[in-house]
């Protein structure tokens, strides 16, 4: 029992110091081969610049996070809705189903960089990078949905047949619990996706204003070769990635947790 | 005009299915089911026995043949059924899943709470309402599945191999368990197995069936007031056993002799 607990507990601090050991060694590496060749900042700043670039530039940084992470949240929601309400709507009719899947899948096939310029002809800026955040983001919330929702055990559906459910009750009580897993790992893909679509839409942008995201620093610093706020751009943007897959995550562990296998976790 | 005690609760005649595939499941299958009775399908895999059951269902229709209940009217609601696995919702809780029934019938969760612990309490789950599936052992949940099929108060509950999965000693206590429900509830029980000593210990008529087509091969009755463990190891139960092995085995060359 306690010698369980206690490989258990080596293992948990070995999956956080092993990877935090990478980092740091990486970091101390970076600083050395900066340090010992000189290199220039305008080519690659140390890390303690970068650092203290996201300090002196935060003002500037944090408003353009905020920019970026209110687009990829609202092309995630939008994505889950839409990826959600198609799935619903495509097991409730083959004839839709069949009319508009293969369109789904074009969309999901064209890269998101080359329809993003046309868009932005098209649409006012921000309309236009939230379309292609939702573009890229909600097709893995359809086609997991969709699978979720077609692998229903065939004798639970029995059984809501032989207790005369209705088509209603069908879809709610049993389809979309049933399709929950599926529908969620569809989510937690469309998140990172959706900052993908949100900073590749940005960058075709390439236009100033107060609302512009960490993407168009990264490109508008890159033309100013401000190396240093690159970098922080760049980190800022992987830390936001991160902590939404970690969210994501968390939100299907508890949905999750009390029921299905995935989150279950095993003695051996 | 008052139906007579023994009178078929549903008739089976002339039943025959064909399946999309060209496969003749069922063939000319005459069934009584009478009120009150514990009734076996007894046959080998393949034998068209839980097809049959099915049709008892409404669950599949016979492509020939009728299906008769007495009382017409109330012939899907009367229904319970269980399945070979559990089949439970495994995202719902014990309870949950006990008031799906009564929620599909657009029940409501407090009127229905006393009745779903009532009959948690008759399958000895009482403690364990709010669990979930993947919580309990293979015969407990095989207990919420009866215990759910029990919910509505069925007049027909319809089991299709329903301990066929579970270890021999669960399977001993089930069997117990279920005699004593079909004689507290007075209902009526079509059990689909293809083990003789449990349709043996069960059952008061046995169907014995034929596969390819699936049709009634031989019927026994087994008169046996107690189903206990003494009758288990009784000479009786013995030989009403060689009595269906037989039965069976007949079943088995009567459609080895028609392959060839």
């Amino acid at each position: 029992m306690s010698d369980a607990t206690t490989s258990e507990r080596r293992e948990q601090a070995l999956r956080i110091l092993a990877p935090t050991g990478v980092l740091a060694l990486g970091i101390v590496i970076w600083d050395l081969v900066v340090r010992i060749n000189g290199i220039p900042p305008y080519i690659l700043p140390s890390p303690g610049l970068v650092l203290t670039t996201l300090v002196s530039d935060w003002p500037i940084l944090w408003s353009s996070l905020l920019a970026t992470l209110e687009t990829t949240i609202e092309g995630l929601a939008l994505a889950a809705a839409g990826g959600i309400g198609l799935a619903m709507l495509f097991n409730q009719s083959r004839l839709i189903e069949h009319s508009l899947y293969p369109y789904a899948v074009i969309l999901q096939v064209t890269p998101v960089v080359a329809i993003a310029p046309l868009l932005l002809i098209y649409l006012p800026q921000q309309a236009a990078v939230l379309a292609c955040a939702w573009i890229v983001a909600f097709f893995p919330v359809l086609a997991n949905t969709t699978l979720g929702l077609n692998s229903v055990d065939h004798n639970l559906a029995d059984l809501f047949r032989l207790y005369g459910a209705s088509r209603w009750q069908i879809l709610y009580e049993l389809k979309l619990p049933a399709a929950l897993p599926q529908m969620l790992a569809g989510i937690k893909i469309a998140g990172g996706l959706s900052l993908i679509g949100a900073v590749v839409a940005e960058i075709a942008a390439g236009s100033a204003g107060a609302g512009s995201g960490l993407a168009y620093r990264i490109a508008e610093s890159g033309y100013r070769l401000n190396i240093p706020r690159m970098f922080a751009a760049l980190l800022l943007l992987s830390l936001t990635g991160i902590v939404i897959f970690a969210l994501l995550s968390w939100l299907t562990h508890l949905v999750l947790r009390r029921w299905h296998e995935s989150a279950i976790a095993r003695e051996s | 005009m008052a139906p007579s005690p023994s009178a078929p609760v549903v008739s089976l005649r002339g039943v025959g299915k064909m399946f999309g595939n060209g496969l003749l499941a069922l063939d000319g299958l005459d069934l009584d089911v009478r009120d009150g009775e514990f009734l076996s399908l007894l046959g080998p895999s393949g034998c068209g026995k839980s097809t049959a059951l099915r049709i008892v269902a409404g669950l599949s229709e016979p492509s020939r043949g009728t299906v008769a209940w007495r009382d017409a009217t109330a012939a899907r609601r009367s229904i319970g059924f269980v399945f070979q696995e559990p089949t439970l919702m495994p995202w719902a809780t014990v309870f949950a899943n006990v008031f799906l029934p009564l929620k599909l019938a657009g029940s409501d969760k407090a009127a229905a709470a006393a009745r779903i612990m009532e009959t948690l309490a008759r399958v000895g789950l009482a403690d364990f309402a709010d669990a979930y599936p993947r919580e309990l052992s293979g015969g407990m949940r095989m207990r919420v599945s009866i215990a759910r099929a029990l919910v509505t108060a069925p007049r027909v509950l319809l089991m299709d191999e329903p301990f066929a999965a579970l270890d021999e000693i669960t399977r001993f206590k089930l069997n117990d368990d279920l005699v004593t429900l079909w004689r507290e509830l007075h209902m009526t029980v079509v059990f689909v197995t293809h083990s003789v000593f449990e349709s043996v210990f069960l059952s008061n008529r046995i169907v014995v069936m034929t596969g390819r087509p699936g049709r009634v091969s031989s019927e026994l009755a087994i008169d046996a007031p107690a189903r206990d463990a003494r009758f288990r190891t009784s000479a009786e139960y013995a030989s009403y056993c060689r009595v269906a092995s037989e039965a069976l085995g007949q079943a088995m060359r009567a459609r080895a002799g028609m392959a060839i």
